[in-house]
């Protein structure tokens, strides 16, 4: 039996019947990573023993009868959650001494489920970016080629290293977040499933922060199922976090059996738009038909304001990015470059220690909020995002959710999409109005392209109503039948 | 609107960001081309519309006011790239 | 009379508006659970949040937003039942995120009234603009070593309360009293301690200069003045200087300055100048600030007599002098002791009594209203003394003197030293009697129409009498006897 290519479903129910030990399937997991990730790039860091030392509690708390459906299970923690005593740079070159003394909310309630810290996925620096290749510690390659080809094709970002450990076998699930699409954009290329729960659902704290009203954590997995176990644990009100909702934690996995009879589920006409691929129509097409065919009416919709969310989402997160990053300023942690006074040191370590995507966040942040500028940019961009919320809420009062594709193309080339920074961003059109609303929204593996890559499906639910988006999504997958395997991956 | 490079070099000083000749031609451009595409929320009609601010739909929760964390100045410290026994230290400030 | 400055062009008025900083009493900082007690070791009092650390928090301290609404109460000012944070946003080493969270355009509190009393008795109306919460950056020093500063982060996180005046005050007077009396209302309120040496209170002081008749001109503020002298001799350095500017056909540029009290001028902070875009944008850790009327309701319940109706108050039910009532409510304090001791007593003798030997005797020994020389009690007893006429007042001031240094209770030291007044119309004849016999020269000068000599021989009775006559009996003995 492979330790690699299980779910977490799978895994856990092994580990309960003692078919293997969290310690087997911890080191064969270690062994994968050290076999691929000089190749994949993705984790940043690697913790070998410390995932060997927590399995090793692992299998003790399972022989002591207390073990969680998470007890064992090793998963890949993206590189912006803070681990106490673990490098966490968030793919930065200033935080490259730094180490947390303390412990996000989310990886800690992971680890008081039992599960074990296989290393620190890679990712676009500071979460900004969609693929992965603003990382300051190296692009991460997809284990997913085209059809013939062994191009190099990136796996999507920000969360790019998370997806590509999943992926390739290199961890059974990931911790990711998601800003504007940085958990379901890089599901979608990877053949995955992740789920941006609602805002709110999941603490930020422990969390390096890039844009606060839009950040969340959530999981990317194998199955929509191993999402709801992970968003389980993940999930949860946490004082420490102001903006976390003080509500009780549903059974998303039971959820994830609901089935869709009797749903009613929008088609938003604005998700319609020029250029998209003919695979993409057919593929959420064939979606409908799957939800259809289970018993949920299809209700045609309008998101009037959807156009707009990009540009809105790019004044709002650059300007809330450029607040949050100021405290990078090489005085109480991370890296300092001296300079003749203080000034001069804050310039030359700010220069040195970011890379050119956070650069020009953080001025086009701090230019949208600058005097004079504020209300044409900063101000507008809040109102329109009103509107998007609105849209939303508008919609729900005529359906339970909504069915959208997650990414207006497949996975595309190393160095494509490089011309100027817009193309890039156009990247998220579909996944950044959830985010702007704060509505959960779920990535699910739905096909693959005539080039032989995953294309995903986003079923987008309305506020801290998770369930619904992990019924749709499991009737999704059952439909889909998606069984593909990237070609790069551990056996 | 767009941006000059006088523009350019103000916001990176005010960003603390050093930047060279070289780069604020291109930052010039870049920051153009997105503030070109942004620029299209001028099409949207925003009267009445109250500016929203955050993702969470909620009153704020109110702490109680008790001393539950400090006295921990080495943990606090332990990261500083400069240090000079207890307080972080930074190039001498002339006030 | 009106404050105004004569230049060489005429009369100039001065135009002066605050902006106090005042640090709010609480156990723990406004966003994070780290000790707000002042000192410490460095960096002792800091949490990871205060430090600006990734991925760390704000969550807001209940105790201190009921500060700030007290404090608005206070001022009688609306309470804003929403109100918002925002970032201010700029760089510097003390301040760990590298933004202030402060409130900008949304306020707790809104605008208010304060009454100021002026030298000559005038009382004096001060708008309040606003009061909103915000956050304490930490310290940097300078002196501490050769080629660096160095920053303690204990201060980093405080609550501040920062009270916003209308520019409606015209003269360093009016400056004074009006910090004087914002620090007396926190006091009162207990919402801050008003300690400015410790910097638990400070103020941003913004001057402008102008004819008669004009609209404002052009201000400048100068920042962080942290006496009642300072701002004081700051508001007329800097109107001198801008009528200086002015008058040499110059032009007042809006600029922050700083208050060199050694040299008593103000000086330009350029440095400063160029960090002036503080953009501004509202706080996405922190939610709306949403408060009940009933939060509210409870607070204004539960709020304490302030100063100006303390002193309304005590003119009614003690019938003393507006002057002396505001003397003792100055202090929360000393209003509450004087109230103590004159409860079912002679309220106005009390009065004279704190006001007179005890506040002496207070200063004389360096102790306080919270370790008073002598305790309320037996100041009661010495008054009790006085009032049924046990001991005249000459003797009181005696046994007063005897309770300050050894702590005895008066009646005690009456007894003891048979300082029991003398009221035996005898006795005090034959003491009259004797001083006259003593005195024929004085009494002829008194019979041919002297008459202030009738002090005298009063004295010379008490004397003799060692002062335990009685006042009222010996004067109606002299008189007597005089014929």
């Amino acid at each position: 039996m492979s330790l690699l290519n299980l779910t977490i479903a799978q895994a856990s129910a092994a580990l309960a019947a003692k078919k293997f030990s969290a310690v087997e399937l911890t080191a064969a997991h270690n062994a994968a990573i050290a076999a691929l990730n000089p190749r994949l790039n993705a984790y940043i860091t690697t913790t070998p023993e410390l995932a060997l030392a927590q399995a090793q509690a692992a299998d003790a708390r399972i022989a002591a009868g207390t073990a969680t459906p998470l007890t064992g299970i090793p998963l890949a923690i993206k590189d912006l959650f803070c681990t106490a005593g673990v490098r966490t740079t968030a793919a930065s070159k200033i935080l490259e001494p730094f180490i947390p003394p303390y412990e996000s909310t989310v990886t800690r309630q992971l680890l008081e489920a039992g599960t074990i810290c296989l290393g620190k996925a890679n990712l676009d620096e500071f979460a900004m970016g969609s693929s992965n290749i603003t990382s300051g510690y190296g692009p991460v390659e997809n284990p997913w080629k085209r059809n013939g080809s062994d191009a190099k094709l990136v796996p999507g970002g920000s969360s790019g290293g998370s997806a590509a450990a999943v992926a390739a076998r290199l961890a059974l699930g990931a911790t990711g977040t998601d800003t504007g699409g940085s958990i379901r954009q890089p599901a979608s290329f990877t053949g995955l499933a992740g789920i941006k729960p609602t805002y709110g659902r999941c603490s930020r704290y422990g969390i390096v922060a890039f844009a606060s009203s839009l950040d969340q954590a959530g999981p990317m997995a194998r199955t929509v199922e191993d999402c709801a176990i992970l968003l389980g644990a993940m999930a949860g009100f946490d004082p420490h976090d102001s903006t976390s909702a003080e509500r009780a934690v549903p059974d998303f996995t039971a959820a994830t059996g609901r089935g869709v009879k009797g749903l009613r589920i929008g088609i938003p006409a604005e998700y319609r738009m020029d250029g998209m691929s003919g695979e993409i129509s057919a593929l959420w097409e064939k979606g409908v038909a799957w939800l259809r065919e289970q018993g949920a009416e299809i209700v045609d919709i309008s998101l009037p304001h959807t156009k707009y969310g990009l540009a809105v989402y790019y004044i709002v997160a650059p300007a809330e990015a450029s607040s949050n990053l100021a405290r990078y300023d090489g005085v109480r942690f991370g890296k300092r470059v001296d300079g003749e006074d203080l000034i001069d040191m804050y310039e030359r370590t700010r220069a040195a220690g970011f890379g050119p995507e956070v650069k020009r966040r953080i001025m086009i942040g701090t230019y949208v909020l600058s005097h004079g500028y504020y209300d044409a940019y900063y101000l507008k961009a809040q109102k329109v995002r009103n509107l998007i919320l609105r849209d939303f809420n508008n919609a729900f009062e005529k359906v339970d959710a909504i069915l959208t594709p997650t990414a207006p193309s497949a996975a595309f080339g190393l160095g494509e999409k490089m011309d100027d920074p817009v193309t890039m961003y156009l990247n998220d059109v579909f996944t950044v109005p959830a985010s702007l609303a704060g509505v959960p929204a779920m990535s699910i593996p739905a096909g693959l392209s005539a080039e032989g890559l995953p294309l995903g499906l986003q079923v987008i639910g309305k506020h801290f109503d998770e369930e619904t988006v992990f019924a749709v999504s499991a009737a999704l997958e059952r439909a889909a039948g998606f069984t593909a395997l990237p070609s790069v991956r551990a056996e | 609107m767009s941006l000059d490079s006088a523009t350019v070099r103000r916001i990176a000083k005010l960003a603390r960001i050093r930047v060279d000749d070289a780069e604020v031609g291109v930052l010039q451009t870049e920051l153009n081309a997105i503030l070109g595409y942004v620029d299209q929320l001028n099409e949207v009609n925003v009267e009445g519309v109250a500016p929203l601010s955050g993702g969470a739909q909620m009153a704020m929760r109110l702490r109680e006011d008790l001393v539950t964390d400090g006295e921990q100045a080495e943990n606090i410290l332990a990261n500083a790239p400069d240090r000079v026994g207890q307080f972080f230290a930074v190039p001498k400030v002339v006030e | 009379m009106a404050y105004s400055l004569e230049g060489k062009t005429g009369t100039w008025e001065v135009v002066c508006g605050l902006e106090i900083h005042a640090q709010v009493i609480s156990e723990s900082k406004l966003f994070s659970g780290a000790s707000a007690t002042y000192g410490g070791a460095p960096n002792a009092h800091v949490s990871f949040v205060d430090a600006g650390f990734p991925g760390m928090l704000p969550v807001i301290n209940r105790e201190c937003v009921a500060q700030a609404v007290r404090t608005g109460l206070g001022l009688k000012a609306q309470i804003n039942l929403v109100s918002r944070f925002d970032r201010k946003n700029y760089f510097y080493a003390d301040l760990p995120n590298g933004y202030q969270i402060s409130q900008f355009d949304h306020p707790i509190v809104g605008t208010g009234d304060v009454e100021i009393e002026l030298q000559d008795g005038t009382i004096k109306h001060i708008g309040i603009t606003r009061l909103h919460l915000e956050q304490d950056a930490g310290k940097s020093m300078h002196d501490q070593h050769a080629s660096k500063s160095v920053i303690d982060l204990n201060r980093a996180g405080v609550a501040l309360m920062e009270i916003v005046s209308e520019p409606d005050i015209r003269s360093p007077e009016e400056a004074g009293a009006y910090l004087r009396k914002i620090r007396q209302i926190l006091r009162y309120l207990g919402t801050c301690d008003g300690n400015m040496e410790e910097g638990s209170m400070r103020a941003d002081v913004n001057v402008s200069v102008r004819k008669a008749g004009e609209d404002f001109r052009t201000r400048c503020e100068i920042k962080n003045v942290n006496s009642v002298r300072f701002v004081m001799h700051a508001v007329e350095a800097e109107a001198l200087r801008q009528i200086e500017v002015w008058e040499s056909g110059g032009e007042v540029r809006q600029e922050t300055r700083l208050y060199d009290p050694a040299r008593g001028e103000t000086r330009s902070m350029r440095s400063k100048e160029d960090a002036h875009d503080y953009r501004y944008f509202p706080e996405p850790d922190l939610l709306p600030l949403v408060l009940e009327e009933e939060f509210v309701a409870r607070l204004k319940a539960k709020l304490p007599e302030l100063p100006d109706e303390k002193r309304r108050r005590f003119c009614d039910e003690y019938a003393i002098p507006f002057y002396d009532a505001g003397v003792l409510v100055a202090e929360q304090a000393t209003a509450d002791f004087y109230e103590s001791v004159a409860k079912g007593r002679d309220a106005r003798l009390v009065a004279n009594w704190i006001s007179g030997d005890f506040f002496a005797a207070m200063n004389r020994t360096g102790r306080s209203i919270e370790n008073p020389p002598v305790s309320g009690a037996a100041l009661g007893e010495l008054i009790d003394l006085i009032s049924d006429k046990t001991i005249n007042g000459r003797i009181a001031k005696d046994v007063f003197e005897e309770m300050v240094e050894t702590g005895a209770m008066p009646g005690a030291i009456v007894e003891a030293k048979g300082l029991r007044q003398v009221t035996d119309t005898s006795a005090i004849d034959a003491a009259v009697t004797q001083v006259l016999a003593a005195n024929p020269d004085k009494v002829a000068e008194y019979k041919s129409g002297k008459d202030k000599l009738f002090g005298f021989f009063v004295g010379q009775v008490m004397k003799a009498m060692q002062g335990k006559g009685n006042p009222a009996l010996v004067n109606e003995a002299v008189k007597a006897q005089l014929g």
